[in-house]
This record gives structure tokens, sequence and C-alpha cells, in this order.
């Protein structure tokens, strides 16, 4: 008698203890930021100033977060997105990021834009160990688990891209002779820095450096200059508007050398139509997104779904500029991150999941380009295909290229 | 040599851009004896008006001349409703106020047409001039509608009443006024002047710079630097301080070895400093005496 | 286009502000004291780290006050004093492992060399020249850091991180109090320093020279020197400014000292009252929060919103904060004789 009833009391301690261990598993655990209710997310933009023409990149994020909401949330939790304006200005990135930390209280810093403001904020995240989380800027630093554990980028870096088209002009132009037009900001120099180190041994084919800074109402007399040191190739590390100019004044002065344009000025409707198609001809870059001009794409299903988003919930985005179609692609990685999480919203987690991406593919990726990170590699987006210019529209080529740097 | 002579040739080209601007600056210097920061970014609004009445179907010479006319309109109306309040006010107020404008204009222009570059057409045509390579039609063009501006400006001041009017009520306001001449309305008219020359520098600018918000920012240093070079008294000045700034900047980035390319703005800066040190009012401008 | 000279009676760019109207009475310092001190015991880490900065841009500010109010030369280049102080503090700090404290002396001596260098070719230059020469110093500024040649120290376009000291001996409090209260101890030292400066006979000559050069120059005053002292002054306490900053914010790039700090300092300076020098504080206040406010109303605007309130300001109080503390003067002495 005594035995069953010891029995009968393990077994119901043993359900017990089932039961509790059971729920402390699907405990939520919580960081400051989190609740049942809401996800806050913070992040700071150039909403004014220099940089202003990417500002659009918060207002898409924005409406997007808006649709995840409309259409249940996270997990049933609403996403609180807190956007504040720095004017690419350090100091002010410094003060906003603080005010999101301590003031506001959010769970992650997302996607803050610009290497100076995300340089000057970095320390202070990592020392107050919140998530700096697909920063957005292509600077190549923010891979470095390392030493900072909480910041992680999400384009792919401009020395991976810069490699890409090393390998490309030794393979198909050995005996190239090399002009270079950048930028003279970090941006710029560390193009400049990958396309050497691609180059390696073969780096003496670069004949030609010239910068220019934001400032210059017109890049015109630089382009004079490389013309005159006879270079057969041409590569423009320029922003959008300098990219522009530099397409029309090389058709201007007759000048046809290889052509290559950064990634960040591929924008068919930012920069090709505004400098003519015609004189676009054969220019050459590289890209991991699909663009939003280009027609190929119209009944692709994942762009379907970007074009009825701008047109529900942002209908003053304009599809041509890349900037959206770059601020939905990120949102939905956070939102992919956010929902991996489950009930595990603590600070730590949203960094291990964002660690465990496989082979994740946004709506707006090219085809075959897959979002992988692991704790070692924080660059989740690492490889970019080729395109040409033809017509009025940019033709991809070749395989899915990894400019991945073995560091 | 023949680097020498492309860098001195592409210096004349970017020289046009300043030089334009370089006229509105001294049509205000005149107006108000003070430099309006404000009035690249109202240049550039005014180019993006004509901007849009081409996207509505209106002709360029039609949207050109609704431009002029709204531009010199709009000049006089800011003056009268946010200058005219002020004109007692301290100068540093004054400024103060210039650069609120700037702000207000340049926020509003990215609102209504976001920051994407648009093209800007142009009425002279982008081929080679004379089989140049370094100078298109259109920069030609620029450089000949320049000179006409500046043409009309010194028979302007020089030749008619209201001119002469607008000069007396600048330098000396209460002599003026004891011969009748109604100083306030003066400076309306030399902002609703400056504010249309403004619009023609926008509109002979953008087809080389592409249209956007931020694009008369690097513009309005170069066009203060070049008036002030040149002598802010006198629209020849301006335009030919446009010129040198345009082809010292250009020598200063080939042949300075080393820093010459990244610091061709301050370079360019500094000789005009020099030069103003020597000549405190600028190449062609009237020396100024200075009574107790 | 003549030959003709132009004959011009002088107006003063800057207006006269009475000597004494030039401070606060003894019991509003008195009571704005109290408030430094103790609000920090009260409030969040960030809102120490913003009074920080307002201290900070208060004493730029200030510096600009005694260069344009004080001694009527007009200013745009201010950004550029405060870089050098800021890198000056932050390379010492990192590359040299000076002890952050021993770096703003430093800082401040070499911008007072350096403002003083660049007051020389100034002394033949006035208003509308003067503002574009410095307008040229500030846009020159981040270039130079750029450039190649210094990049080893500056750390180039990337720019250099700083590390932010800790409250010294042991003292209970965070990072940020302690540099709070490290920041008043020097704002109010520099404050001191400024009112004595210019009641004494050199503040009488910046004066002076701001009110009628000519006729300063025929009493006998070394304009030549007073005009470059003004400057070497103005930039010695701006680059302590910048020192401060650069250890608050942590970080030093070229992006940061760019002409629109410069416009920044200078609105600041009109916001707050021309020549009055606790009228600095306001005008901090005025360029730290209220774009912070412009966004508030309007992201999209916010420039706009911002355009608009300064408007507001300039056309309610043309003469800045100083007008409001006369109408306050003047309400309060009606009280007592009620």
């Amino acid at each position: 008698m005594r035995s069953s009833q010891h029995l009968c009391i393990a077994a119901l301690a043993a359900a017990l203890m089932a039961f509790t261990s059971g729920s402390a598993l699907a405990q939520k655990r919580y960081d400051t930021g989190a609740s049942d209710t809401e996800i806050k997310v913070g992040n700071i933009m150039p909403y004014s100033g220099p940089a202003s023409a990417y500002g659009v990149i918060g207002k898409t994020q924005e409406a997007y977060f808006n649709k995840i909401n409309a259409e249940g949330g996270i997990n049933g939790r609403k996403i609180k997105f807190i956007s504040y304006d720095d004017g690419y200005s350090p100091p002010k990135a410094v003060e906003q990021v603080r005010k999101l930390v301590e003031s506001d209280e959010v769970l992650v810093v997302f996607n803050p834009l610009g290497t100076p403001s995300n340089t000057a904020i970095q320390k202070y995240l990592n020392g107050k160990k919140v998530p700096q989380l697909f920063v957005a800027t292509g600077a190549t630093k923010w891979n470095d688990p390392k030493n900072f554990p909480w910041t992680m980028g999400w384009q792919p870096s401009y020395q991976s891209e810069a490699h890409i088209y090393a390998k490309y002009l030794i393979k198909e132009k050995p005996d190239g002779k090399i002009a270079i037009l950048y930028q003279n900001d970090d941006f710029g120099k560390d193009y400049l820095k990958g396309l050497k180190d691609g180059l390696g041994p073969k780096d003496s084919m670069i004949i030609a450096e010239e910068s220019y800074e934001t400032s210059e109402p017109s890049i015109d007399n630089h382009i004079v200059k490389l013309k005159a040191s006879s270079a057969d190739v041409f590569i423009s590390i320029t922003t959008p508007k300098f990219a522009a100019q530099a397409i029309k004044k090389l058709a201007e002065i007759d000048w046809h050398p290889v052509h290559i344009v950064s990634n960040v000025s591929a924008s068919v409707g930012g920069v090709i139509k505004p400098a003519g198609f015609e004189n676009a001809q054969g220019i050459l870059s590289a890209a991991y997104a699909k663009d939003g001009a280009d027609p190929q794409w119209d009944n692709d299903p994942g762009m379907k779904r970007f074009f009825e988003f701008l047109a529900k919930y942002y209908p003053d985005g304009n599809r041509l500029d890349g900037s959206t179609v770059y601020g939905y692609g990120v949102a939905q990685t956070l939102v992919k991150v956010l929902q991996m999480c489950g009930d595990d919203l603590t600070r730590a987690n949203v960094m291990k999941q964002a660690a465990s991406l496989k082979d994740f593919e946004p709506d707006t990726l090219l085809p075959g380009i897959k979002i992988n990170t692991s704790p070692t590699d924080f660059a989740p987006i690492e490889q970019l295909q080729m395109m040409r210019f033809k017509g009025e529209k940019w033709d991809l080529f070749g395989d899915i290229m990894s400019g991945d740097l073995s560091n | 040599m023949e680097l020498f002579t492309n860098q001195i040739l592409a210096g004349i080209s970017t020289g046009a851009i300043y030089a334009c601007m370089a006229l509105a600056v001294v049509m205000i210097y005149q107006a108000i004896d003070h430099l309006n920061f404000a009035q690249g970014e109202m240049a550039m609004f005014s180019t993006f008006v004509s901007w849009q009445l081409m996207q509505w179907g209106v002709p360029y010479w039609g949207a050109f001349l609704i431009t002029l006319a709204f531009s010199f309109a709009g000049g006089i109306a800011i003056e009268r409703l946010l200058f005219k309040p002020l004109a007692k006010a301290p100068i540093l107020t004054n400024v103060a106020g210039f650069i609120a404008l700037f702000s207000i204009i340049n926020s509003c222009a990215g609102l209504i047409w976001d920051f994407t570059i648009k093209q800007y057409p142009t009425p002279f045509g982008s081929s080679p001039f004379l089989g140049s390579q370094l100078i298109s039609t259109h920069q030609a063009g620029m450089i000949g509608v320049t000179v006409l501006l500046l043409i009309g400006l010194y028979f302007f001041f020089q030749y008619t009443r209201v001119g002469l009017a607008m000069r007396a009520a600048a330098s000396l306001p209460e002599s003026a006024r004891l011969v009748g001449i109604n100083t306030s309305w003066m400076i309306a008219l030399g902002w609703g002047m400056a504010a249309a020359i403004g619009s023609i520098a926008g509109m002979l600018i953008a087809p080389v710079v592409f249209l956007e918000p931020n694009m008369m920012g690097g513009v309005l240093i170069y066009g203060f630097a070049a008036a002030v070079l040149g002598g802010l008294t006198s629209p020849f000045g301006a335009v030919i301080g446009g010129f040198l700034v345009g082809i010292f900047e250009n020598l200063a980035g080939t042949y300075i070895p080393g820093v010459g390319n990244e610091l061709k703005l301050p370079i360019a800066l500094a000789l005009i400093i020099t030069v103003l040190v020597v000549k405190p009012a600028g190449l062609f401008g009237r020396p100024i005496v200075k009574r107790v | 286009m003549s030959a003709v000279e132009e004959v011009v009676t002088e107006h003063p760019a800057v207006e006269a502000v009475p000597k004494r109207a030039m401070t606060l009475g003894y019991g509003t310092s008195l009571v704005v004291l109290a408030l430094l001190v103790i609000t920090p015991m009260f409030v969040k880490n960030f809102i120490i780290f913003q009074m920080t900065m307002l201290l900070i841009y208060g004493t730029a500010v200030l510096a600009l006050n005694i260069l344009t109010g004080g001694s009527g030369q007009f200013s745009l280049g201010q950004s550029a004093f405060y870089a050098i102080g800021a890198y000056t503090s932050a390379i010492l700090m990192e590359q040299y492992n000076v002890n952050y404290a021993l770096t703003l002396p430093i800082a401040g001596i070499l911008c007072f060399a350096a403002g003083f260098l660049f007051g020389q070719p100034a002394l033949r230059l006035s208003g509308v020249y003067l503002a574009l020469a410095t307008f040229a110093l500030a846009t020159a500024m981040p270039q130079l850091l750029k450039l190649g040649f210094f990049e080893k120290w500056t750390g180039g376009v990337q720019g250099l991180v700083v590390t932010k000291p800790d409250a010294p001996f042991g003292l209970p409090m965070s990072q940020d109090m302690w540099l709070y209260y490290f920041t008043l101890v020097i704002t109010i030292a520099i404050y001191i320093f400024s009112v004595n400066l210019l009641r004494s006979r050199s503040g009488r000559a910046f004066m002076a020279i701001r009110d009628n050069e000519i006729a300063a120059s025929a009493m006998g005053i070394d304009v030549a020197l007073y005009k470059t002292l003004a400057f070497g002054v103005s930039a010695g306490i701006t680059g302590v400014a910048g020192g401060l900053g650069a250890i608050a914010v942590q970080f030093v790039a070229p992006d940061s000292y760019t002409i629109t700090l410069a416009i920044s300092l200078f609105l600041g300076m009109v916001v707050g009252g021309v020549g009055w020098l606790p009228g600095s504080i306001v005008g901090a206040a005025f360029i730290i929060f209220v774009p912070n406010i412009a966004e508030g109303v309007s992201k999209g605007l916010s420039g706009a919103v911002f355009g608009v309130l300064l408007f507001l300001v300039i056309f309610l109080v043309p003469h800045g904060a100083r007008q409001v503390a006369l109408v306050g003067q003047q309400l309060a002495s009606k009280f007592r004789k009620n």
C-alpha cells in the first residue's frame, strides 16, 4: 500500500515537474524594448542634410512595418518603429542613438545609415550590449564578430564588390589601363582599397586616380583629366548624381573605355535614365538586388509583392528609386530574425538568430543570391552578379560571384 | 601643353556656372549691401518649377518665361513678407533670416520633388562646340547667355533711371530718400531681379549638374567667391571672377602635387583671400573709402 | 564700373551693446548656477549627456560672442577651431595616451595660436569679405582633415574613436555625470574669464573697435593687436569646447565639423543675443533642441519647420534672448516699485 502511494506521489510529482519544466521552456523572456504586445525597433537615418536622398529608406521601412502590423505583427506582437534624423552628422547620431537606447528603450538599433554615424555609435552600442543590426553601409569593417559581437552588416561590402570587378578585369582585360574616379570619403576609399587588393600584383594596371568632393557641383573636369591619361578602363566609384554626370560627360567627350560603375549608382531610374540610355550602353556593374525599373521582374512573385506593398502602404514611394527596394529587403530580413526569436526576445537571442540565417531569400534579392550568417560570419550578403547595360535595362551575365574576403 | 589648354578650357566651362551665379549674387548685393545665403536655393526652386511646367507639357521657352516671371514675383514677395519686417533689425539677424529661408526652401523642394536626380533639357543641344570635345554647345550657350545678362545689367545700372535709383538707395539710403527715391521698393525690386537672374542661372546649370534639391549648395559658395573676387559692385567683375575661379581651381588641381586635387576649393578660396588682402574691393570693384 | 570711388559711412556691422548689459544680475546668475549643479542628480544619463553638449556648444557660442559681439568681427569659421581642438584632444588621448584633462589646455593654446595667425590676414577684411574668408576656413577644415598626408594621426575619413574617462578617485558617479561636472567647472571658469576680459582694458578696446574702427585707431588703440587678440582668444575657447566635445561624443571625424556647425554656432549667437554672454546658453539650447522639436513635428519637412521657428524667433525678438531678459528686468523693476 505504501509503495503504491509512493508511486502515485512520485508519478504526480513527475507529472508536475514535466508540466512546470515544459512551461519553463515555453517561458517568455524579454529585454528592454520587448513585451507581450510590442517590439520597439530603433533607427537613425539622414532625413536632412547632404545625404537626405537616403531618407527614403527609413520611410519605406516604416511603411513595411505598418504592413506587418496590419497583418498581425510578429508572433502577435506589433512593431513600434522609432526613427530619428541624424543629418549625417556623427555627434547628432550619437545623441539620437543614446536617446533611442536610454530614453525610448528600444530592443535593437536597426539599419542605422552611414559609415561615420555607425563608427560613432559602434563602441557605445557594443558596450551597452544593444544589437547594431544590419547597418546601412557597405563598409567592410562591420564583419568583426570577435571584437564587436553586437554589430552586423547586411549589404555586400564595398571591398567585396570591388574584388569582383578586379577578378573580372584580370580575366577579361588583363592588359587594360585603368583610370579611377572616386568620392573622397569612406565609401570611395573603401572601394579603392578593395580594387587595389583585388588586383593584387596586377595593381599596376591602375594608371590614374582622381578623387572628388561631394561639394563640387560637377566632376566634368576630372573626367577630362582621366581621358588624357589614355586609359581604356574607367571605374566610377561615385554616388548617383556624379555617376550620371560621368556617364554624360564620357559621351560628350567621345571617350568609350570599358566603364564600370559601382552598385550604389546602378539604378536605372535614379542614374541611367537621367544620364541618357544612349550614353550608357555597355556599362558594367554588379547587383545583388532586383531593380524596380527593370521590366524583366514585373512578373516575379517577390517583386510583385513589393509593388503591391508600395501601392498599398507607401504610394509616395518611387519604385525606380533603389532606396525603396533596399529598405524593403532589409526590413524583411529583420522581420525574419524577429520571427525566429519566438518568445525569447532578449537582445542576445536576437543576435543569435541573426547569426543563424541559412539560405534566406528576401523578395528583392536576385535569384540565387541568399543570405547566410554564422557566429563567425557577420556578412549576410556576400554574393553579387555582374551585369551589362543594354537597351534600356541591365542584362545579368555570368555566374553569381562571391566577393568573400577571407579574413 | 595640351593638358594645360584642356584644363583652361574645362575651367572656362565650369567657370561659366560660377559666373552665372555670381551675377545673381552681385545683383542682391547691389540691392541690400549683403549676401543672401538663400540665393542658391531660390534658384533651385525656380528651376524645379520650370521642370514641373515642362512635365505638364509646357514647351521649354514657355516654361522659361513663366518661371522668370514667377521668380521675379516670388523674390519681391519674400522680401516684402519676410525681410521688410526685419529692416530695422541688426544685420546679423537678417543673416539668420537668410539661413532660415535656405532651410525652408531646401526642405520643401525635397518634399515636393524628392531627392532623386532629374534630367533637365537644354535649348542649346549637347553636341561638341566647334568640334572641340571640351566645350559642348550647351556650355557655349551658357557663356553666351551670361555675357548677354552682363551687358543687360551694365546698361541697367549705368543708363536707366531705375538702375541709378537702386544704386543710390543701396549706398546712400538717406540721401536717396531725400531726392524722392522709394528706397524700400528699390530693395524689393533688387530682390525680384536677383531671384530672376538666379532662376536663369539655375536653368542653365541644371543640364550640366542634374536637377536635385542639393544642386546649388556647392555652386553658391563658388558664386560668392567669384563675386567677391571680381568686386561685389561690378557685374563685369563677377563674370570674370567666375571664369578665373574655374580656371584656377582646375590648374591647382592638376599641377599642385599631392594635395592639389583634394584641396581644390580651399586653395581657390585662399587665392581669393590673398587677392582681397591686396585689393580689398576685389579686382574690378570700386575702392571703398570709409568715413568716420 | 566707373573709376569713381565709392564713399560710404560705415555703419557698424554689429550694434553696440552697453557694457553693463552684457551680463546677468547676481541673483539670476545664482539661480541658473544652482539649476546647473543640481539637475543632473535627478535625471537619466542621456539627459546629462545632452546637458553636457549644451554647456559645450554654449562655450563655443560664447567664444563667437566675444569675437563678433565684442570686437565686431564677423566669423563663420568657428567650426574650424572647434575641429582643431577636437582632433588635438582625440589624437593626444588615443595616439599618445595623454590624460584627457591635460589635452584641453593644449587644445586651447594651439587654437589660440591658430586664431591669432588667422587674424593677421583677416585684418584687412571686414564685413562680407571677412565672412567669406572665415567661411573659406570652415569649408577647408574637413578637407584638410581628410588629407592622406595626415591620415596616420587623424584616421582620415574614418575618424578616431575616443575613450571616455571614468570618474577619478573611484567617485560613485557615472562617466556621464563626471564629465558633466568637469565640463561645468571649465565652462564657469571660461565664463568668468570672458566677463572679466570684456570689462578690462582689452574688452574696452574690442568694443571701441567694434563701434568705430577708425575712431578707435585715431584714439591710439593698436587695432591690429586687439583684433588678432580677439580672434585668438575666441579660437582658443572654441578649441577647448571642441576638445570637450570630442570626449563627450567619443568620436571625431571630418564629417562632424562641417560648415553646418559654423552656421549653427552663428545662429546660436543671434538667438541668444549678439554680445550678451549669458545668452550663449540660450542660443546653444536653441540649436540643440529646436531641430529635435522640428523633427517631431514633421520628419519630411523638419528643415522647413526649423526655418519657420527661427523666423518666429527673429521676428518676435530680433535682438535675441537679451531682449527677453531686458523685458524681464523691466517687469521685475516695475514689480519692485509696486
